[in-house]
């Protein structure tokens, strides 16, 4: 019993990493309409930033997460801007492809500057575990928890009362509407690219102190499986993001432990397949129902 | 107020608007009618910046804003309400009327209330997802919208399409109440008869060309107008 709890608490902590880059997606998806490929590589570009600051520069851990947190918002406003920006007009498939090129760019590049070595990740997350009976709970994990959870409350209430975070539901919802109420298209989706990166910082931070190492590629499976976790819970929901996120990371935890660590990633996608024969817009997705 | 010179305006290769030309004075209700398809939503769109024309100059205040994005416009005193309301279906009804005040610096509680005593139906519905609202609630919505950042300006666009005629009367009513406020208006509508009834002057579109233009009065009791608009 105490074990399937244990199992379920770095699930839950998993799934919160999940869950904060799948929101990054979502929202992406939801307000510029288009699928971000290379968003899983601003998690290793943030895992590196941290590495790069803690290890090669000494500086202490607090400056290293704001230096990440900056460094990603600044990548991703620039990506947008650079290569997202001039497509705005163009059919999907120029846009996804162009996705996938900005990934494998930022992969190339970091493979040119930190080698394809994996570097170990700085422990900057000191927190003696916490034992509560026979249940033992890794500090890391907590404060993961904590964090993710601190940080999801806060962007449900920022998207639902804020005016920015309304105004960013209108754009999702019909653009030239959105437009016509003088809010300004192009200035939202920076916005959104921004959250975005920021969120896919904290979550690099936390993936790096979960496995210990990062490497060129370490963002693509976490970038996938988050992916995944968006359309899990309806791609362009936020709700659904979130709850894609942490159920992809506690499936994937107690397959690992009780049927097969080979196997999990399979368990994961097929487990997707099945939700979406079911319901096609993801566990909470919308149907839209227009009406004229 | 609002002056419109010799645009055209393509969709990719479709001529749609073919050298347009007409005016708006402060303080008068203009209407544009048309059969469908004329070009008169391809008309306000422009105006309010969704699509470029690509040639021919639009000034509203005695500026030139065919080149200004439609955003920036709000600001300056235009608000289009466009065609199929386009509420944002899936946000509640208050949160419909806070993104029409989006420019505004500070929405006072009183604009709100203002709307609502003019709507009634929307106090009652105020934290209801807009998507349940009837279609007469949802235009109500639309304009509700648009009066929030108190405009000069109020372009409509086929306020009255598919509502039952009680609804159209009240619809045309409020766009009145609009006008004694001292809104300027701008009406786009295919029910020629009561566009032309509470029109100061209207302009008549075929084929993205105005063919007729004159007072209310004047097009009403036109022959051609009689014929093509108000069934003989």
């Amino acid at each position: 019993m105490m074990d399937f709890i244990s199992t379920l608490i770095s699930g839950l902590s998993l799934g919160s990493i999940y869950a904060l880059i799948a929101l990054g997606y979502t929202m992406v998806y939801g307000i510029a309409k288009m699928l971000n490929f290379a968003h899983g590589d601003v998690i290793m570009v943030g895992a590196f930033a941290v590495i790069t600051s803690v290890s090669m520069l000494g500086l202490p851990p607090v400056v290293s997460i704001l230096i990440s947190i900056v460094c990603c918002v600044v990548l991703g406003v620039c990506i947008e801007r650079i290569a997202y920006k001039p497509l705005r007009k163009s059919p999907p498939l120029a846009v996804l492809i162009t996705a996938i090129g900005v990934s494998y760019f930022l992969q190339s590049l970091a493979l040119l500057i930190f080698g394809s070595t994996q570097h170990s990740f700085p422990k900057i997350i000191n927190m003696p575990a916490i034992t509560l009976g026979e249940l033992t709970i890794r500090g890391n994990m907590l404060i993961t928890l904590l964090i993710t959870t601190a940080i999801m409350a806060g962007m449900s209430i920022f998207i639902n009362k804020s005016k920015t975070g309304k105004a960013m539901r209108a754009v999702s919802e019909d653009r030239d509407a959105a437009e016509l109420m003088g809010i300004s298209v192009n200035r939202t989706i920076t916005i959104t690219f921004a959250i975005g990166s920021a969120l896919a910082a904290v979550a690099g931070l936390f993936y790096g102190t979960t496995y210990g190492f990062i490497g060129p590629y370490t963002g693509s499976m976490p970038g996938i499986k988050a992916f995944v976790a968006a359309v899990f819970g309806g791609i362009g929901s936020m709700p659904g993001a979130m709850l894609g996120g942490i159920l992809l990371g506690v499936i994937e935890n107690l397959s690992k432990r009780y049927i097969s660590t080979e196997l999990s990633d399979a368990i994961v996608f097929a487990v997707l397949i099945i939700v979406l024969m079911v319901k096609p817009t993801g566990l909470l997705g919308k149907k839209v129902n227009e009406k004229v | 107020m609002l002056k419109v010179d010799d645009i055209h305006v393509y969709y990719g290769q479709i001529h749609a608007i073919k050298g347009v030309s007409f005016e708006v004075h402060e303080g008068e209700i203009v209407a544009l009618i048309g059969a469908n398809g004329a070009g008169k939503s391809t008309i306000l769109k422009t105006v309010s910046g969704l699509l470029r024309p690509r040639s021919g100059s639009i000034s509203f205040l005695g500026e030139n804003i065919h080149h200004t994005e439609a955003y920036k416009l709000v600001n300056r005193g235009l608000a289009h309400v466009p065609e199929g309301r386009r509420i944002f279906l899936q946000m509640t009804v208050r949160e419909n009327l806070d993104m029409g005040a989006f420019t505004q610096k500070d929405v006072s509680d009183k604009d709100i209330e203002d709307v609502f005593r003019r709507f009634p139906r929307l106090k009652e519905r105020e934290k209801q997802i807009a998507g349940t609202l009837s279609g007469g609630e949802q235009q109500m919505l639309a304009m509700g919208r648009a009066m929030m950042s108190k405009p000069k300006l109020l372009m409509l666009d086929e306020p009255s399409m598919g509502l039952a005629p009680i609804l159209v009367e009240q619809i045309f009513d409020i766009v009145r109440e609009f006008h004694a406020m001292g809104t300027t208006i701008l009406l786009v509508e295919q029910n020629a008869g009561k566009a032309l009834a509470i029109a100061d002057r209207a302009y008549v579109l075929e084929q993205g060309r105005i063919t007729l233009s004159g007072t209310g009065q004047e097009l009403a009791n036109s022959d051609a107008v009689k014929k093509a608009y108000l069934g003989g």
